[in-house]
């Protein structure tokens, strides 16, 4: 059985967070121990995705109960390329938390969550069964709950409070949802209720649990009119903890829905609709937001609702075109969020602020780091061949040959402000003069850490930042990885005979 | 608390209850009963012993720190759930079972191994939270 190779992602992290738990008072050699474990998953996540890359999709039966009736674990591209994007993601945080978040909050078990939040992930994007996608929907919301409150200052904790309050009421949803999917149908295994659904003759039984689907997911991902908790709480954490929360915990949300949409709701018009609305005001809130903010992680907190909005459009016109535009904008969005709020830590190490309006000359007194954010920042934007582009340029021709002009017009709004917002980030951030800076004694600064601790600052940041360009520059491998997975998403009967293996 | 009633008792159902929990472990698989009903029962033999004769006393019985059998439960469970893949090329948490019957506890398998852990895990759990609780009370 070969095919167990899927779940070692799974396997290595809630090793590793229990090994971190019996180092609970040696703070160093967690450090050591998590840095080792996030490389250990790396090679992990490489291996399943070439397996799943030679192999198509594969089934694994936990406890060797046959689906539908046992809970499976389905590695397709689609997941396998999530986990993989997990791994880059979870190593590079770990490595910057390592340096830059005090020992004082690291002593409260962070790693050990960590590792339980990296178990959560991995195991939502695997899973095939609904319910065990809501089990791990709360192992994410628990132990991102003990990270975003880790520390216990005020401000964290009012932030935390709204993160936990509006995910807590998104989860009842949620479970709402699964109630009524499992009394229209009688089975929870995602592949067993698409093909069982469409037996069911109440159409608007079937809506109504779609729009709860819906709901759930959208308050997960930030979605119009749901999306307030995420730029009252993303800025509060340490931003090694933000960035991971950025890069990867509304992008699980965006995986559910694509799920949904693609295996049990497909070519429903109501809710392709609803998504195109819901996509063109969710830009536009997101693109205003950050337009008017001054501190650069509330500005970031707001562009990740606006490309959120990019990514649900996408899912709303659903043909092979738009999918394919998603997938490649959701492989760049992870690695590009993930990076913004770790430049956003590196500019607090560098000038004990975050306030676009204190901070000014970070291009004159540091160069070689201001060109590395330059390349971060044009990705974003997707200044051509950077990765922001090219998955614009499938979502563009898809909208456009299926005349949905309004998402058409919100892609390009939402594109130029991004483009208006990073050109006031530079402006005032890189060019101005450095104003007068308030600084209390205690304060580290950048320049007086030892060169190893500058390395481990700025060594996520490269890293990520190579993994980008490489997205840019070998935009074709990544163009017809997605296009796979489009194709697999569009023609989900491969999926459902891989799980039910007629 | 500190009245002759309870602390007679308490010396008492201590390790009865402690047997109890063992009792209620084993007989979990078919039954009612299992590793987390076990541990809570187990707890509840030391929160008493605590209320009787005092929280240091209960320290003293246990040796550990509670908290230091979390890891070992959950250690104890990931054992059992890894080990069809690892040794039988099974998916993992498959039920693996010995053959033959030992007396008390019948027939062995991972799942005892996993109710095992379960139980050491919660007994860890509620008493780090009982005891810091009661320590700042």
């Amino acid at each position: 059985m070969s095919e167990n190779i899927i779940t070692y992602p799974l396997i290595v992290h809630l090793f590793f967070s229990i090994i971190l738990m019996f180092f609970w008072n040696k703070v160093k050699v967690q450090k050591i121990v998590t840095i080792i474990g996030n490389f250990v998953a790396l090679g992990v996540a490489i291996a399943v995705f070439i397996f799943t890359w030679k192999n198509g999709t594969h089934v694994v039966n936990a406890g060797n109960w046959e689906a539908p009736f046992g809970i499976v674990f389905v590695g397709d591209m689609l997941s396998a390329t999530l986990i993989l994007l997990t791994a880059i993601a979870g190593l590079s945080v770990s490595i910057f938390s390592v340096i830059s978040i005090i020992n004082a909050r690291l002593r409260f078990g962070f790693f050990s969550v960590y590792h339980f939040l990296l178990l959560g992930l991995n195991g939502a994007f695997l899973t095939g069964d609904m319910f065990n996608l809501y089990v791990w929907f709360e192992i994410i919301i628990i132990s991102s709950f003990v990270l975003i409150s880790i520390g216990g200052e005020k401000n964290q904790l009012e932030g935390a409070v709204k993160y936990f309050t509006l995910n807590f009421f998104g989860s009842l949803i949620f479970l709402t949802a699964l109630g009524v999917i499992y009394g229209l149908t009688g089975t929870l295994n995602m592949a067993d209720v698409a093909v069982k659904i469409q037996q069911v003759d109440n159409q608007i039984l079937i809506d109504v649990c779609a729009v709860l689907f819906l709901t759930a997911f959208a308050i997960k991902s930030a979605v119009f009119p749901l999306n307030f908790w995420l730029p009252a709480s993303y800025h509060t954490p340490p931003s090694a903890v933000s960035a991971i929360f950025a890069g990867l915990l509304t992008k699980v949300g965006v995986y559910a829905l694509i799920r949904m949409m693609t295996l049990i709701f497909p070519h429903d018009v109501f809710l392709m609709n609803v998504l195109l609305v819901l996509s063109v005001l969710t830009i536009i809130s997101g693109s205003f937001g950050a337009i008017i903010q001054n501190n650069i992680r509330k500005v970031f907190s707001f562009l990740i609702i606006c490309h959120i909005g990019f990514m649900i459009g996408g899912l709303g016109i659903f043909n092979v075109l738009a999918l394919t535009g998603v997938i490649f904008y959701l492989i760049h969005d992870i690695i590009v969020k993930t990076n913004l709020f770790l430049i956003g830590g590196l500019i607090y190490r560098l000038k004990s602020t975050t306030n676009m309006k204190n901070i000014g000359g970070l291009y004159k007194s540091y160069p070689k780091i201001s060109l590395l954010l330059l390349i971060v920042l044009f990705s974003l934007v997707g200044v051509p061949p950077l990765s922001g582009f090219w998955p614009k340029i499938s979502l563009f021709l898809s909208s456009y040959s299926t005349e949905n002009y309004w998402y058409l017009g919100a892609l390009i709004l939402g594109s130029f402000i991004t483009l208006i917002v990073v050109a006031k980030i530079w402006s005032e951030v890189f060019w101005k003069n450095q104003p007068e800076l308030k600084v209390s004694k205690r304060f580290i600064f950048f320049d007086k850490l030892y060169p190893i601790q500058k390395w481990q600052f700025v060594t996520p940041i490269v890293l990520l930042a190579l993994f980008s360009l490489y997205i840019g520059f070998g935009a074709e491998h990544i163009q017809s990885l997605s296009e796979r997975i489009a194709e697999d998403l569009y023609n989900s009967q491969n999926y459902i005979d891989a799980v039910l293996k007629p | 608390m500190k009245t002759l009633i309870l602390k007679t008792a308490s010396d008492i159902l201590l390790p009865v209850l402690l047997l109890f929990s063992v009792f209620i472990l084993l007989r979990g698989h078919y039954l009612p009963g299992g590793g987390f009903v076990g541990g809570l029962i187990a707890a509840i033999a030391f929160v008493l012993d605590a209320f009787a004769n005092g929280l240091e006393n209960s320290r003293k019985i246990i040796k550990i720190h509670p908290g230091f059998l979390m890891p070992l439960g959950l250690l104890i469970s990931f054992a059992s759930a890894v080990t069809p893949v690892f040794f039988q090329d099974l998916p993992f948490m498959t039920g693996l079972w010995a053959s033959g019957h030992i007396p008390v506890i019948g027939k062995i398998g991972s799942a005892l191994f996993f109710d095992t852990g379960v139980y050491f895990v919660v007994v860890g759990v509620s008493l780090t939270i009982i005891f810091t609780i009661s320590e700042n009370a």
